[in-house]
C-alpha cells in the first residue's frame, strides 16, 4: 500500500510529517494511508490492528 | 526549620505514616538538587513497607471510543474531534489478549471500557469474557467500566473481578477543569461501593493536566483518605483533538518528584507506572522504579502504544526487582 496520507493526522504525506512520524513510534495509525478514511483500531497489550473499510487491515 | 526529608524519614519510613497534604507540597517544591535524596527516601519507604516485588499488569480496551463523557484528556470521548473510532473487542480476542499478557509474567489483566457506566450488553460481555479468561489462563482479572450501581458492583464481585479501577483523575478542587459531565463525588461513591463489596480498590489519576503542585498534594491527601489498594499514576500524553491536546508534556524531574511524593503520602499502596511514562520519562523510567514505583503496566495502553513487555522486564531484572508471583496475589 502506498502511503499517500499521514496515518496520524490524515493530511497528504507530500508535505512531510516529522512530528507525526515521531509520535507514531508510540501510536497506531488512525487514518488509512491510502485513502485517509478513519480506521477502526484495536490495541491489545502485545500489538494492534487497524481496519480500513476499503483497503483492509494493517497490523503492528 | 526542620528539613522535610528528615521529617519524612522518621514519620513515613520508620513509623509508616504517610505525608500530610502540607508535607506533600513541601516535597513537591523541593529544588531539583534534592531530587536524588527524595527518590532515595521514597525507594527506602517502598522497600520497607511493600518489599522488592513489582506487580506487572496488562490492560485492554473491550469497548473503545464513543464515550458520552467529556474527560478533557481522553481521545475516546465522542464529544471531541478525535480520530479514535468506536470498536468492540470480541470474546476470543479478549481471551487471546489475556493469555498473551500472562505469558509476559503479568499477574493482572484489566478489562477497560470507555463508558459512563456499563449497560446490560457490556455486563453480559464481561460475564462471558471473564469466565472464558478464567477457563483459559491463570491471571487475576480486574475491570474499569466507569461508574457503577450497587447491583453492578455486586455482579462484578460475583464474576470474580478482584480489583476495580476507577480513577479520581485529579484533586477535587481541579476536577471541574477536567470533567464537566459528572462529578468527583459520583466517582468517589463508586469507589466506596467497590471497597465495601470486598473488591480491591484501584484509584489514581493523571498528572500534567495544568494542576498546581498544591493540587497534586491535595490529590495525594485525598487518595490517602480513600486508602486504595493500588494507585496508577498516569502522565498526560496530549491527544490530538482533545481540549488538553496542546498542553506541554510534564518535565521528567517534575514527574519524578510526583512519583516519590505519592509514595511518601501512600507508603503501603501499590503505586503503578501507567500511561504517558514513555514520553515523559524516556530512559529515566528506571529512576521512577527506584523512586517509589512498585508496579508497571507492560505493553500497550488503550489508545497508545507502550514499550515492549520484554524491555520493561529486562529493566526490572537489571534493577534486581522480582516480578510478583501469582501465588502472592491470591
Amino acid at each position: 500500500m502506498i502511503a499517500v496520507y499521514c496515518g496520524r493526522c490524515g493530511e497528504p504525506r507530500e508535505s512531510g510529517h516529522p512530528a507525526c512520524d515521531r509520535a507514531m513510534e508510540l501510536e497506531p495509525p488512525r487514518y488509512c494511508p491510502a485513502c485517509r478514511r478513519r480506521m477502526v483500531v484495536q490495541i491489545v497489550p502485545t500489538g494492534w490492528h487497524a481496519r480500513c473499510s476499503e483497503h483492509g487491515e494493517l497490523t503492528g | 526549620m526542620t528539613d522535610i526529608l528528615e521529617v519524612a524519614r522518621q514519620q513515613v519510613l520508620h513509623d509508616g505514616t504517610g505525608l500530610t497534604e502540607a508535607q506533600a507540597l513541601e516535597c513537591l517544591e523541593l529544588p531539583d538538587d534534592r531530587l536524588d535524596d527524595l527518590l532515595q527516601l521514597a525507594h527506602e519507604v517502598r522497600m520497607r513497607w511493600c518489599g522488592p516485588e513489582v506487580e506487572v499488569e496488562g490492560i485492554v480496551s473491550v469497548k473503545t471510543g464513543g464515550c458520552p463523557e467529556d474527560c478533557h484528556f481522553c481521545s475516546q470521548s465522542g464529544l471531541f474531534a478525535s480520530p479514535v473510532r468506536a470498536a468492540w473487542l470480541d470474546i476470543p480476542s479478549l481471551v487471546k489478549a489475556a493469555v498473551e499478557t500472562a505469558a509476559t509474567g503479568a499477574t493482572e489483566f484489566c478489562i477497560v471500557a470507555a463508558v459512563r457506566g456499563p449497560d446490560a450488553r457490556l455486563m453480559a460481555q464481561m460475564r462471558e469474557g471473564v469466565a472464558a479468561i478464567k477457563e483459559a489462563v491463570d491471571i487475576q482479572v480486574a475491570a474499569s467500566l466507569g461508574m457503577l450501581t450497587q447491583e453492578q458492583v455486586d455482579e462484578l464481585a460475583d464474576m470474580g473481578i478482584h480489583r476495580y479501577n476507577h480513577n479520581l483523575e485529579t484533586a477535587k478542587s481541579y476536577f471541574p477543569n477536567v470533567v464537566t459531565t459528572h462529578t468527583w463525588e459520583e466517582r468517589w461513591e463508586t469507589l466506596r461501593m467497590v471497597g465495601a463489596a470486598g473488591m480491591e480498590v484501584c484509584c489514581g489519576g493523571i498528572v500534567g493536566m495544568g494542576e498546581t503542585n498544591a493540587q497534586r498534594a491535595e490529590f495525594a491527601a485525598q487518595l490517602a483518605v480513600l486508602e486504595p489498594d493500588e494507585v496508577p499514576l498516569n502522565f498526560l500524553n496530549p491527544r490530538p483533538g482533545t481540549p488538553f491536546g496542546d498542553l506541554p508534556v510534564l518535565a521528567a524531574t517534575e514527574a519524578l518528584k510526583i512519583v516519590a511524593t505519592f509514595r511518601l503520602a501512600l507508603p503501603r499502596t501499590i503505586l503503578r507506572f501507567a500511561g504517558g511514562r514513555e514520553i515523559t520519562l524516556g530512559d529515566l523510567a528506571a529512576r521512577g522504579v527506584e523512586g517509589g514505583i512498585n508496579a508497571v503496566i507492560v505493553g500497550n495502553y488503550l489508545t497508545t502504544l507502550g514499550r515492549p513487555a520484554t524491555e520493561d522486564l529486562a529493566m526490572l531484572s537489571d534493577l534486581k526487582m522480582p516480578i510478583k508471583a501469582l501465588s502472592q496475589t491470591l
